[in-house]
């Protein structure tokens, strides 16, 4: 394997982020490799969501520094940010759908915004873009008249419209039933084989977590606590990775 | 060792807060125009315009109409039986459309656009802020100033003068209706001392004051609903601020602009007796 190849396409160095006394992260550091579906798990509050948010620029950190590709990006401004938004795709924890416009707009949106297509050719894009997340003919559909499952669907068909080198999953089965979340464990997978892009996903959902992770990393109060294969969380003693992994009832408060 | 009285740590967090705020929505504005100025020729930027202009402008026409036209029916209410009874009801012309062409059509006019217009982009803004809209659009490298707030502040910058022309022309038609038709003046001197007291000067400054408002309100309740807080009652708080900011920007900028105005017509032209 390459040089290149084992390079860490992000890495965060050292980063620390804090809301007021809170201490959200604290010096985290940590490399993604490329190509790989990383998962990050934790209880709620744990800065996950957070740490996802100082991948693609939407925070900047009190202190540490955001790489992408060997390039710092977390001092840039927000135009200097967007040719490596353009290479990123972002699924929010509540699909952030433009309900202003409708499901065929929507998937369109990062397509007219950063490409000079004819408006037949981004038809077609946004028709594939549907297809491969099984909304095929969803065009016309206002996001208010779509399940909390296809909402996610549509949002993970704009966030890969511009067949995005990394795709960045914030809860991505939060809210949906076990059949509707395997759908989205599924399309994660997928898009994995056949974007070839690199993963990011996080969750409290271990079944999800297993199923779609090369790496699971587990963040406690802003570090990281574990890291590993998903074979070490199955397989650990630690309290608490096997409370999050096997979600064992017991007095807590 | 005591610190001074200017001394950075002796600043009280309200203060601070304050001038942060005051900085940001600075930053924040200046954004937004220098996008639009920016985006004047593209199509893009006018594609999002249009939509605004119909829902700042055409929608906001009935409103407008109605505040203009009863703001001169009762400045001519109020004053006709005061300029009867010194026998010089032939002047009311000068007073009604006066104060209609240089004060309340401007005024009201932007206190109505704030109320309606204010509100409804600090709520769509803020639940767009809420709802991570704001976010994605970040995410997918595109700018939330510049595709949501420039053409929302365009929109309001262009038709607050259009709208209070609106607003004077039935504020005067509204104070005729009164004194000539109601009040039995005679129309003939009404319109003549009308002539003689509303020139240019006064239109322009109307107009003059109704950009600034314009530019004001829509500046302030985008601002509002770009950084207001999570949830329902967050982007409420956000709309409330966001009409009482505007409101009270729209008094102070009336009264500033009033006196440099009236500094320039003296200067120019000297002191205009109307009575």
């Amino acid at each position: 394997m390459s040089e290149a190849r084992n390079a860490p396409i992000i890495e965060l160095r050292n980063v620390a982020k804090r809301f007021g006394a809170l201490v959200v992260l604290d010096n985290l550091n940590l490399s993604i490799e490329e190509g790989k579906t990383t998962v990050v798990i934790g209880e709620s509050g744990t800065g996950k969501s957070v740490l996802l948010k100082h991948i693609v620029g939407l925070l900047r950190p009190d202190s540490g520094e955001v790489f992408f590709q060997n390039t710092r990006i977390d001092n840039l401004d927000e135009e200097g940010l967007v040719p490596f938004r353009r290479r990123m795709g972002f699924l929010f924890q509540l699909s952030a759908l433009f309900d202003s416009m409708s499901v065929g707009e929507n998937v369109a949106f990062p397509v007219l915004q950063h490409s000079a297509k004819s408006a037949v050719k981004t038809d077609e894009i946004v028709a594939e873009t549907l297809r491969k997340v099984g909304l095929e003919g969803f065009q016309n559909r206002r996001p208010g008249e779509l399940s909390g499952g296809q909402k996610k669907r549509v949002a993970l068909a704009r966030a890969i419209a511009l067949n995005p080198e990394v795709v960045l999953y914030d809860e991505p089965t939060t809210g949906l039933d076990p059949v509707r979340a395997d759908v989205i464990n599924e399309l994660i997978l997928k898009m994995g084989r056949e974007l070839k892009a690199t993963s990011i996903v996080v969750t409290h959902d271990m079944i999800s977590a297993y199923k779609v992770a090369h790496r699971i990393v587990m963040l406690d109060k802003g570090r990281i606590i574990a890291d590993g294969p998903p074979d070490y969380f199955r397989k650990t003693d630690d309290q608490k990775s096997d409370d999050l992994s096997m979600a064992v009832p017991r007095p807590r408060i | 060792m005591p610190t001074s009285i200017a001394s950075p740590n002796r600043t009280s967090p309200w203060a601070h807060a304050f001038f942060v705020e005051f900085g940001d929505f600075w930053l924040f504005t200046g954004r937004a125009l220098g996008w639009m100025f920016r985006d004047l020729t593209s199509r893009q930027f006018w594609r999002r315009l249009i939509p605004q202009l119909y829902e700042v402008g055409w929608l906001s026409l009935p409103v407008i109409l109605i505040t203009g036209a009863f703001v001169g029916m009762v400045i001519a209410i109020q004053s006709i039986d005061q300029f009867r009874n010194v026998g010089l009801e032939d002047r009311l012309g000068s007073i009604v459309n006066l104060s209609v062409v240089r004060e309340l059509g401007p005024v009201l006019a932007g206190m109505m656009l704030a109320g309606r217009i204010g509100g409804a982009l600090t709520a769509e803004i803020g639940t767009m802020n809420v709802t991570e809209q704001i976010d994605a659009l970040r995410s997918m490298g595109v700018d939330p100033v510049r595709y949501l707030v420039s053409p929302r502040v365009c929109a309001c910058l262009v038709l607050t003068p259009m709208l209070t022309l609106f607003a004077d022309l039935t504020g005067a038609l509204g104070g005729w209706f009164v004194c000539v038709v109601q009040g039995g003046v005679d129309p003939g001197p009404y319109l003549e001392y009308t002539k003689d007291a509303v020139d240019n000067f006064d239109l322009f400054s109307g107009l003059l004051k109704s950009l600034f408002f314009g530019c004001a309100l829509g500046t302030i309740s985008c601002y509002r609903g770009f950084y207001c807080k999570p949830g329902a009652h967050g982007v409420g708080r956000a709309c409330t601020s966001a009409f009482v900011a505007s409101f009270i920007a729209i008094l102070i900028l009336d009264y500033m602009l009033a006196v440099i105005l009236q500094s320039i017509s003296v200067y120019l032209w000297g002191f205009r007796s109307l009575i």
